[in-house]
């Protein structure tokens, strides 16, 4: 023992030496902050500055506690977070702005003869030499230090340039996820939107919106925050690794797991989350589906049927559709499922006001009603009825609505599998009188338990048992999965008995695992419907809570006023990324028909090549296209003005009428021609080029004409398309200026023409909220922004203001612009089109914001585009989202004279040249952090929905949250109409829990849940009910090349990382030693072997999209078959070349595609109504398959 | 009785998510400069897996710990001749190598390349040699998450059967954070010819004196956990401090405070050091249950008149009788030290971790019969292999620890549902009422200032009134002429 060697305290001397370390734990001062990457987390750190530089983070840990039954928020953070100290002075850091060389040399010989810097670009990029001078080096190094004054001018001169001859709609921006960071994000926007410019969405090209919540239940999506899972007695985490990409919100799956809750965790790996699993079920990726459907079969049949459990049967009857009436119809003889029938056809209801959009049911006694809130009532001039009372609209009586029509009579109705023969099953069935006479209706329970295969003693093709295999058993099941029946069983039977004692304390955690495949609705709604089976939806501790990419824009409102500049102009030029990148990186053209994988039954008149889906969508108003038309918007104008039309209306039956002729066109139509190119793209906290690129080697072949692109893959799209004009020549390099804001030289700076030194996290000030947990939070700056870095809001007004300069001679007056804007969701628009109807084809009139996209003309003012992007506009008073509206004028009178303010043309308004004046503004309009503005917005509702809410902000009434607040401690927002959940009380949120306690409807055709989507286009496609289909077999996706199967090939899956948000931190030097050092993949042990891959040898992955370069990780937890390449590396660090190529690997989005589902174009039809990052076809990329070989021998 | 204060840390594995984010807040604050870049004062390592240095575990490697040899404890690394004889060669050290190479990135290539006819990348490079490295070929978490299975998991020292690694129906996977433990009996202080290395009386934390330090390295081999590094710019010696300054000020350590996971418990423990020698003497079975014995009842009158007359103050005997520590790893024998077997009474604790049930894998993936929380015999994680690394070979105190947090979570289900829950179900664990009460709040909504109590120490002896006035103007280095 050495006892000689214990220094007490009282032992004399010899310590004094401890200050070494003492000396270090000392600081000046600490700010709280946090980081701005998109990853959710919303985590409030403490930045410790020593002698004027930041030294090292800490997590706060001083969040307000929800309430004594929940665990505390802190520490909340990660492994990325705390390392991002590092990137504040690494050699990584942008610290000065950027030009390609030959660019600048250009511009320097261009502004030597032209004084109007407009001019001089107008020299360069008319002369297609000296344009290719730089865009042929993109991505090839070679970039020159510049200052501020020449990049601004460059790129103001360019932005005036491209308005003025193509128009400002050929000017395009991207950033993700604002919630991180929403004052950096509407920096750009802001801009853009003045200009009339495009702002890119992301949460659909990100694949990280899930269909199926629109779908379902008319919602974005909405979840809860992760305190709530805590709540929760059963989990099932599906497609989702808490630990690894929601590091800082684990803890309350794993405390949750004390208060007894049992953790299922599907993933095809054992992945670290399978850790915490009680039960682990590795089912094959892409499949999950099938296991749920077995799961909903065995829930039908031992929950509903076999014995019926009241709470589940009142939480169907109240909430869902399932008791909503659906015709059956009858096609070359055979019976299927038809339509919701419609109030409309009643005689008793025939001339309700949009009694088209209105649903029936039938009581016990077998009399057809018509419950309040279906979305008619959302649109009526009669308020007060949309709501989810069971009470007959026309007589205010109570309805006791049969969930089945179970007695004499049953049809045979055809139901059609994937895969499997259709099944002929008998569904329960009465004949009714309609105004066209007499029509056999069912319930969508009764379709659901034969589409699920119970059958009640029915006849017809129905599994005998459980081990039949027919969809949907547990034995069926076994073949897709690969999990066994009596596993499925047990599960599904827990998940049964734990509905019904905890009351609907069920809750599935999902995200990218299963969202990124190309029927990722199809997987969430086989999932969801067993959340409704048990009641589990809109409850604490109960429900989906989908978790990737989502985010939540706290203060929503008067964010996207200030963001999309709608204080000033209104509409605004939003664009959804999958349909813009999948035309304009000349995707489309590699994909075939869709018809080769993803059938419809014959009768629709659906086109068959997504492309051809998409520019329809677009004409009929379901989708935006920019740009617009085949010409400037601009020039459209001057045209109609000359032609005679003076007022807006005028112009529009102008344009209508040129339409219509086909003399202007949709851009859509002809992507490949010049003047329908995008021309200038801004991108900012984002790495839209690599990360956010899927398609990353069509990217660089079409949109930046990099020379390095590394696309074989076939243009088999010639033959094909019949809505967009085929060029034989795809062009390469669309885009004229590439201009990255950016803290870290990540791929797409190296591959961008202009660089710009960004602030730092630790430099800027900003606001952060998140869906994960119910505080906002600051973001703050800990040090002045480094070298020549600059915040982006005050990059983007120094563009602004360059821009109100140089607008001087080309736009000297106020001018009108046309947008073309498609059909909204939570505006009349969404019951705009009953029938699918096409003008171009003659099948209707042509009608703005009827059949045909809004034509909105509205004013720009270049010249006061600075004044305004400085200045809060006047329509800041009158705010809304999601459909609830409120005004503010005296909080605006209010703000004038706490808040520095700016006068120019004669009026005074607030001044945003702070970004801590414009976070207080964000958050004095809102009401979840003003609550008298909740007030004011419930109150609001309460008149539409007939029912009484204010009540839930009386509470908050007098509570506001300022920037100085957030500074101090995080804060928790309160109760507000703009969100579905409600945080009162201490309660986590939970969404729908308005819905479900005060009888809000669901933003849906029936105001209910919806398991049934009766749009004659899901129909055709078999997806009106829940239902299964497989991964799509590699040999229909054109990417492998001649010969593939003599090597390797596995499906390429790419989950978030462990050692980066997307690419954030990959390259970050702490995470790179802590994982491999750079880019790797993750091979199962005998796949390698076959190969003979040894761990940490160089591989090269191939298919017909691209190449990647990189390391192999052998590992026995990978399953066969795959290849996991964790989402998302950079191609910056130690790439090696390729031997296909001889040039340097690319990144994981290199082997990747999208391919767009067409049954999520649609609109103008209920909840399948388009809004930004809300609705449109997602950009699926799991489906992918790819060649591993070693890089050498 | 000669009672000893010591802060001690427990882990509960059940809860770690291996996230490392403990390992980067030390090493932003205490190992981020030259010569420490490979040193990682905590890290977390995969299990099963041979961690880092790599194979740190297998003494009969790098010999070190302490032996019972014959009945005296003895350094296993060194033999019973004059210690001279060894100062200038240690064979057992740990080289570079069985860390790893440090490296950086020539980020500046991306911006500085110039025109080329391919993209720039930026390439690796060595902090040891600034040479251009080809590859990086090892880390200091290089088999995280069964990486390279095969070679590294498959030979984890602890795994009596390998073939359970390439088994997807047996395949288990948890994690393992360590640091400096603290040791009651620190093979590094015993094994230092400079006598630099020293246990602080006050809060028993194991300091190595950046004065006397010559850069022996025997601290380097005689640590059996390999938790004592060497410098190479300053030639010195350094580990884990435990985050003195913080502690000492009532702040919990900087790996603690950022534990994401909340697995971190910090408190106070008493000891009787007068028996640390005697339980070091047990077989390696009994050790566990030895050291356990150490441990005083803080409560106790006659442990608090004693712990007085060796000068712990009162505010550090209240500490020890909330402290969580005590309740893990005495109270409810929760807790279990890593590698009782090394002799040293490591002061770093770990509550073992549940697994998933174990499955057939064929063509088909089924899981055993188990009911709804499954029961021990259903686990994938062997008992052996837990008792190898915290049992001393002991299975018993192990299946003790995992029954409780199963008890546990059973009795908590039936509460969480409304149902009755039945006592009896605790009492089989070893539990009651109350105390599951605590562990689940302890687990669960227990705050930071709860898992963590941690007395601050007085400085009444520093001259405060000096020091009040002139502290940071340099007590260490006055400069010249004086402050």
């Amino acid at each position: 023992m050495a006892d000689n060697r214990i220094k007490d305290k009282s032992c004399c001397g010899g310590r004094d030496w401890e200050e070494f370390y003492r000396n270090r734990w000392q600081y000046d001062k600490v700010v709280r902050s946090t980081h701005g990457v998109n990853c959710t987390g919303g985590c409030s750190w403490m930045v410790h500055v020593k002698d004027g530089i930041v030294g090292w983070e800490l997590q706060a840990n001083d969040y307000p506690q929800l309430s004594g039954d929940i665990p505390n928020h802190e520490p909340r953070g990660c492994p990325r977070g705390i390392s991002y100290s590092w990137y504040l002075y690494s050699p990584l850091r942008v610290k000065y702005p950027y030009l390609r060389g030959a660019l600048l040399d250009r511009w320097q010989e261009a502004r030597a003869q032209h004084d109007d810097p407009v001019a001089a670009w107008a020299s360069i990029v008319e002369n297609p030499d000296k344009r290719a001078s730089y865009t042929s080096q993109r991505g090839m190094g070679g970039f020159r230090r510049a200052d501020w004054e020449t990049v601004v001018e460059l790129i103001a001169a360019s932005t005036v340039y491209t308005s003025k001859k193509h128009g400002p709609d050929r000017i395009i921006g991207f950033t993700p996820i604002p919630a991180m960071s929403m004052i950096s994000y509407a920096a750009g926007t802001r801009f853009l939107q003045l200009l009339g410019g495009v702002c890119m969405s992301f949460y659909d090209w990100y694949c990280d919106l899930p269909p199926a919540s629109p779908q379902v239940w008319g919602e974005q999506t909405d979840v809860c925050e992760s305190a709530d899972w805590y709540n929760a007695s059963y989990i099932v985490l599906c497609g989702a690794n808490l630990p690894q990409t929601r590091t800082p919100d684990s803890h309350f799956m794993t405390e949750a797991r004390y208060r007894g809750a049992k953790v299922v965790v599907m993933s095809p790996d054992l992945n670290i989350a399978s850790k915490f699993a009680d039960t682990w079920l590795p089912v094959e990726q892409g499949h999950d589906g099938a296991f749920w459907m077995a799961l909903n079969h065995v829930l039908l049949k031992e929950f509903y049927v076999d014995r019926q459990v009241p709470f589940f049967e009142d939480y169907a009857r109240r909430y869902t559709d399932l008791p909503f009436l659906v015709k059956l119809e009858q096609r070359d003889g055979i019976w299927q499922a038809g339509e919701h029938l419609r109030a409309s056809e009643l005689e008793r209801s025939a001339g309700m006001e949009q009694g088209e959009w209105i649903l029936c049911v039938s009581d016990r006694d077998g009399a057809i009603r018509i419950p309040k809130g279906s979305l008619g009532m959302r649109w009526d001039s009669k308020p007060g009825n949309w709501n989810l009372d069971m009470t007959d609209v026309l007589d205010d009586q109570p309805i006791d609505c049969a969930l089945s029509l179970l007695g004499d009579r049953a049809t045979s109705v055809c139901f059609r599998y994937e895969g499997e023969q259709d099944a002929l099953r008998e569904v329960p069935c009465r004949s009714i009188k309609t105004v066209n006479g007499e029509v056999l209706v069912t319930t969508v329970f009764d379709l659901l338990l034969a589409q699920f295969g119970v059958s009640r003693g029915l006849g017809g093709d129905y599994p005998a048992s459980y081990d039949d295999d027919k969809p949907f058993t547990p034995a069926w099941q076994e073949k897709h999965t690969g999990v066994g029946r009596e596993t499925l069983l047990q599960i599904a039977r827990e998940w049964g008995e734990n509905g019904e004692k905890s009351t609907g304390r069920n809750m599935v955690i999902t995200g990218a695992g299963v969202n990124h495949w190309y029927h990722n609705d199809l997987i969430y709604r086989s999932f969801i419907t067993a959340l409704l089976l048990t009641g589990s939806v809109g409850r604490n501790g109960g429900g989906m809570a989908h978790y990737v990419g989502q985010e939540k824009v706290v203060p929503l409102a008067p964010w996207t006023a200030v963001a999309m500049a709608q204080d000033w102009v209104k509409p605004s030029r939003l664009q959804n990324t999958p349909s813009f990148w999948y035309i304009h990186s000349d995707q489309w053209r590699y994909d075939r028909n869709f018809t080769d994988y993803f059938k419809p039954e014959t009768g629709e008149n659906i086109p068959a090549h997504a492309a051809d889906v998409n520019a329809k969508a677009v004409r009929l108003g379901w989708l935006p296209f920019a740009p617009h038309f085949n010409d400037s918007p601009l020039r459209l104008m001057q045209q109609a003005h000359e032609a005679g039309a003076t007022d807006d209306a005028a112009v529009r039956a102008w344009l209508v009428k040129r339409l219509q002729s086909g003399e202007t066109r949709f851009a859509i139509e002809d992507p490949d021609a010049p003047e329908n190119f995008p021309r200038l793209w801004f991108i900012w906290r984002s790495n839209a080029i690599s990360a956010s690129a899927k398609g990353h080697e069509y990217f660089l072949k079409h949109v930046l004409g990099a020379p390095n692109s590394t696309v074989t893959a076939s243009e088999v799209a010639k033959d094909q398309v019949t809505e967009l004009v085929w060029r034989d020549k795809a062009p390469e390099g669309k885009m004229d200026l590439i201009v990255d804001l950016n803290f870290r030289m990540d791929t797409s700076t190296v591959y961008s023409d202009i660089i710009l030194p960004a602030a730092t996290w630790y430099e800027k000030s900003d606001v952060n909220t998140t869906d994960m947990h119910s505080f906002v939070n600051c973001m703050d700056a800990a040090v002045p922004p480094s070298w020549e870095s600059k915040a982006d809001w005050k990059i983007f007004s120094m563009i602004a203001k360059k821009v109100s300069e140089l607008s001087a001679p080309h736009f000297p007056e106020p001018f009108k612009d046309i947008i073309a804007a498609p059909l909204l969701h939570d505006t009349p628009g969404e019951i705009a089109q009953r029938r699918v109807k096409d003008w171009k084809q003659g099948e209707c009139e042509p009608i703005p914001g009827k059949t045909m996209p809004n034509l909105a003309i509205v004013e720009r003012d270049y010249v006061n585009l600075y004044n305004r992007f400085m200045s809060l506009g006047p329509n800041i008073a009158h705010l809304g989202a999601h459909g609830v509206n409120w005004d503010a004028d005296d909080v605006h009178a209010d703000l004038l004279n706490r808040l520095p303010t700016r006068s120019w043309g004669g009026k005074t308004y607030i001044d945003l040249e702070d970004e801590r004046n414009v976070a207080d503004t964000l958050l004095a309009f809102a009401p979840e952090t003003n609550g008298e503005l909740a007030v004011r917005a419930y109150q609001n509702m309460e008149a539409r929905i007939g029912k009484p809410l204010a009540h839930l902000a009386e509470g908050s009434r007098n509570v506001r949250i300022s920037w100085d607040d957030i500074t101090r401690q995080p804060r928790r927002f309160h109760n507000s109409p703009v969100w579905s959940g409600l945080v009162d009380g201490g309660r986590p949120y939970s969404p729908y829990v308005l819905n479900v306690e005060h009888g809000v409807p669901w933003r849906t055709l029936s105001g209910r849940q919806s398991l049934y989507l009766d749009h004659p286009w899901y129909t055709s496609f078999n997806e009106g009910l829940p239902t299964f289909k497989g991964k799509l077999p590699a040999a229909v996706l054109d990417e492998l090349q001649e010969g593939a199967q003599d090597g390797l090939v596995l499906n390429f899956l790419t989950p978030h990382g462990k050692w980066g948000i997307h690419s954030t931190y990959t390259d970050n030097l702490r995470m790179l030693t802590l994982s491999r050092g750079g880019q790797v993949v993750w091979l199962n042990h005998e796949d390698a072997a076959q190969a003979c891959i040894e761990d940490n040898e160089g591989v090269e992955l191939i298919n017909n999209n691209g190449v990647v370069v990189c390391k192999a990780i052998v590992s026995s937890r990978i399953p066969k078959g795959s290849v996991f390449m964790y989402h998302a590396p950079e191609r910056t660090i130690n790439i090696k070349k390729s031997r296909k190529t001889g040039k340097k690997g690319g990144v994981h989005n290199s082997l990747a595609r999208i391919r767009l589902k067409p049954t999520l174009m649609l609109g103008g039809y209920a909840q399948f109504s388009y809004y930004f990052n809300y609705w449109g076809p997602t950009g699926v990329n799991r489906d992918c398959y790819v060649v591993v070989r070693k890089l050498r021998g | 009785m000669n009672v000893r204060s010591q802060l001690v840390m427990v882990f509960n594995l059940d809860k770690c998510i291996g996230c490392h984010t403990c390992s980067i807040a030390c090493k932003n604050i205490w190992t981020d400069r030259q010569g420490a870049e490979y040193m990682w004062w905590n890290n977390v390592e995969t299990k099963p897996g041979i961690g880092y240095p790599k194979n740190w575990e297998d003494q009969e490697h790098y010999k070190g710990g302490w032996i019972n040899d014959g009945g005296e404890l003895r350094l296993k690394g060194l033999g019973k001749g004059p210690t001279l004889l060894n100062m200038f060669f240690q064979p057992n050290m740990p080289a570079i190598t069985d860390y790893y190479e440090p490296f950086d990135v020539d980020y500046a290539n991306l911006h500085g390349a110039p025109k080329g006819d391919d993209q720039p990348t930026a390439d690796i490079v060595s902090q040891i040699s600034g040479q251009k490295m080809e590859e990086v070929t090892s880390g200091p978490n290089w088999d995280d998450d069964l990486s390279g299975s095969g070679q590294y998991a498959a030979n984890d020292p602890n795994l009596a059967d390998a073939s359970i690694i390439e088994d997807y129906g047996r395949i288990f996977m948890q994690y393992l954070p360590r640091l400096c433990n603290h040791c009651l009996n620190p093979a590094c202080a015993a094994s230092c010819p400079s006598r630099a290395i020293y246990k602080r009386g006050e809060d028993g934390v194991v300091l190595v004196d950046q004065n006397i330090c010559k850069g022996w390295r025997f601290c380097t081999s005689a640590c059996p956990y390999k938790k004592v590094y060497y410098n190479w710019t300053t030639g010195k010696a350094e580990k884990c401090i435990f985050c003195f300054p913080r502690t000492e000020t009532g702040q919990c350590n900087a790996c603690s405070h950022s534990c994401v996971g909340r697995i971190r418990y910090l408190g106070v423990l008493l000891y009787d050091a007068d028996g640390v020698e005697q339980a070091l003497k047990q077989p390696d079975d009994k050790l566990v249950e030895a050291q356990r014995a150490l441990i005083l009842d803080p409560h106790d009158p006659a442990v608090q008149q004693a712990a007085r007359k060796n000068n712990i103050p009162d505010h550090w005997l209240d500490a020890a009788c909330n402290s969580p520590a005590y309740t893990l790893v005495k109270e409810q024998g929760m807790a279990l030290p890593l590698h009782a077997e090394f002799r040293t009474m490591p002061m770093a604790y770990y509550i073992p971790s549940l697994s998933p049930v174990i499955a057939k894998h064929g063509d088909l993936h089924e899981v055993a019969k188990h009911g709804l929380i499954p029961a021990l015999e259903q686990l994938r994680v062997p008992l052996d292999y837990l008792a190898s690394l915290l049992g001393g070979g002991n299975q018993q105190v192990v299946a003790q620890s995992l029954a409780k947090l199963i008890a546990l979570r059973v009795w908590m289900r039936a509460k969480n549902l409304g149902e009755t829950a039945d006592p009896a179900l605790l009492a089989e664990a070893g539990l009651d009422e109350t105390s599951a009460t605590k562990l689940y709040r302890l687990f669960t909504v227990a705050s930071y200032r709860e898992r963590s109590i941690i007395p601050a120490q007085q400085r009444e002896s520093e001259q405060p009134y000096l020091r009040k006035g002139g502290r940071g103007f340099g007590v260490l280095k006055t400069p010249r002429g004086g402050v």
